[in-house]
């Protein structure tokens, strides 16, 4: 339950990180606050020859609303986006995530950039960013990219991130006006991962449903309105949709039936908080 | 700052239990074994070594956090509380450690430290936190003995002792 070894640099510029990472290729690793890689480290399910901490870097610790969005930068611990001032204004469904989202001891430290990277299928943060609609902003040494939330999670801890490559920010589309969000999740204790969490928009355009720890990914869905006949029948295809898996934690037909349960009490939230 | 090499140990200057301290430690060393190997502290215990049971926890920056989740090198420059700083003096206990002692918030202790460093920073920052907030903070513990209601008692009577001494009149 040691680390295996690796070389370390913290290094004063982003240039300079991003040379070694580039130079690294698949060895080198970002390491931000910590909560998810160094598990991994531990327990050697992780093993870099190279770790780049960028929690030196002034540049990336920066919230920022331009716009209609709100850019988080890398090194922004969730904590720190936890009290930020305008957070249950601009970022309701992440104001409803944030207790679910580790404990007090994890959040102090871990980044809101670090869970993206580390794209758990149950996380709160990634299922809150696709819900939204967000966008993941990714640099290397030669270029800077930015990928839609949903096109950025590929499979189960698995990203678009490339070689060389580190994220940025992160940006999170601000609250509209007359728009309900509702968060809600199933665990086995408080702070543990979800089984099954749920995060929900209801706006002008409609119902949105996301989902967490039944897929290898968060997926998001739409959905016909709350009075509509087909609404539990929509709710039944998404839980059949996703690839439901039986582990430890509950099986497959559990987990669809919270997907039809939780699902709708955070829609019929997310309604509520609109009116 | 150069790269440094996985073979080597490397200098970590920080701030202890309010002292300036240098140590050495390896790029992959924890906290938890910094403390408790280079420095000698070993009032910080380690448990599940994932971040999961929180009898590692210590203060950075004001912040409880979890020791065995933080990399020695990562604390350089930051101010480190431990379990050692709470008690006054050798022979004193800090009002939440005896609040601990009185309403037997711990049998066999393993966990305490970390439980009482998560507390001590809560009732610093949140001076009128009631049972929601302290069991909010504990909810990044595991205790196996006591059940964790004497432990929100001693919590619950340290804080209104704190709150008493802040107001001697009211």
């Amino acid at each position: 339950m040691k680390p295996a070894s690796f070389d370390f640099l913290c290094p004063d510029t982003l240039e300079e990180a991003l040379a070694a990472l580039a130079e690294g290729g698949g060895e080198a690793r970002v390491i931000a606050g910590g909560q998810s890689l160094v598990p991994m480290l531990n327990m050697r399910l992780a093993r870099p020859g190279l770790l780049v901490d960028i929690m030196r870097l002034e540049a990336l610790r920066r919230i920022e609303t331009s716009g209609e969005e709100i850019t988080v930068g890398a090194g922004v611990r969730q904590a720190e986006l936890e009290a930020w001032t305008n957070l249950s204004r601009d970022l309701p469904l992440l104001a409803a995530a944030f207790p679910w989202l580790g404990h007090v001891q994890t959040r102090a430290r871990g980044t809101v950039c670090g869970s993206v990277a580390h794209a758990d299928p149950s996380a709160e943060l990634p299922l809150s960013l696709v819900t939204l609609g967000g966008a993941v902003s990714l640099r290397s040494r030669k270029q800077k990219r930015k990928v839609k939330a949903d096109d950025f999670f590929i499979g189960m801890m698995a990203t678009d991130l490339a070689e060389g490559e580190m994220i940025e920010a992160v940006h999170f589309p601000k609250a509209r006006p007359g728009s309900g969000y509702a968060f809600r999740e199933i665990g086995r204790r408080h702070g543990d991962f979800a089984i099954v969490a749920c995060a929900a928009v209801a706006d002008d355009k409609g119902l949105r449903l996301g989902i967490a720890g039944v897929d290898d990914r968060p997926r998001v869905f739409a959905l016909p309105a709350l009075n509509d006949d087909q609404f539990d029948d929509a709710l039944n295809d998404i839980a059949w949709s996703l690839n439901a898996r039986d582990d430890i934690h509950a099986s497959a037909r559990y987990r669809r039936e919270l997907v039809r349960n939780l699902g709708r009490e955070t829609l019929k939230e997310a309604s509520r908080c609109r009116a | 700052m150069p790269r440094m090499n996985a073979a080597q140990r490397h200098v970590v200057d920080f701030t202890l239990n309010g002292q300036k301290i240098r140590a050495e430690a390896e790029n992959r060393m924890l906290l938890s074994d910094l403390l408790r190997h280079e420095v000698g502290l070993t009032g910080t215990h380690v448990g599940c070594e994932h971040g999961v049971c929180g009898a590692c926890t210590v203060q950075i920056d004001g912040k409880p956090a979890r020791a065995c989740l933080t990399l020695a090198q990562q604390v350089r420059g930051s101010d480190v509380r431990t379990v050692e700083a709470l008690a006054p003096g050798a022979a004193e206990l800090s009002p939440l450690q005896a609040a601990f002692r009185r309403h037997h918030g711990l049998q066999c202790g393993f966990c305490t430290p970390g439980i009482l460093m998560s507390l001590d920073a809560l009732l610093r920052e949140q001076p009128d936190a009631g049972r929601e907030e302290i069991r909010e903070h504990l909810s990044g513990h595991l205790c196996r003995c006591t059940g964790y209601a004497t432990i929100v008692e001693a919590a619950l009577a340290a804080a209104e002792e704190q709150r008493k001494e802040e107001t001697p009149n009211a």
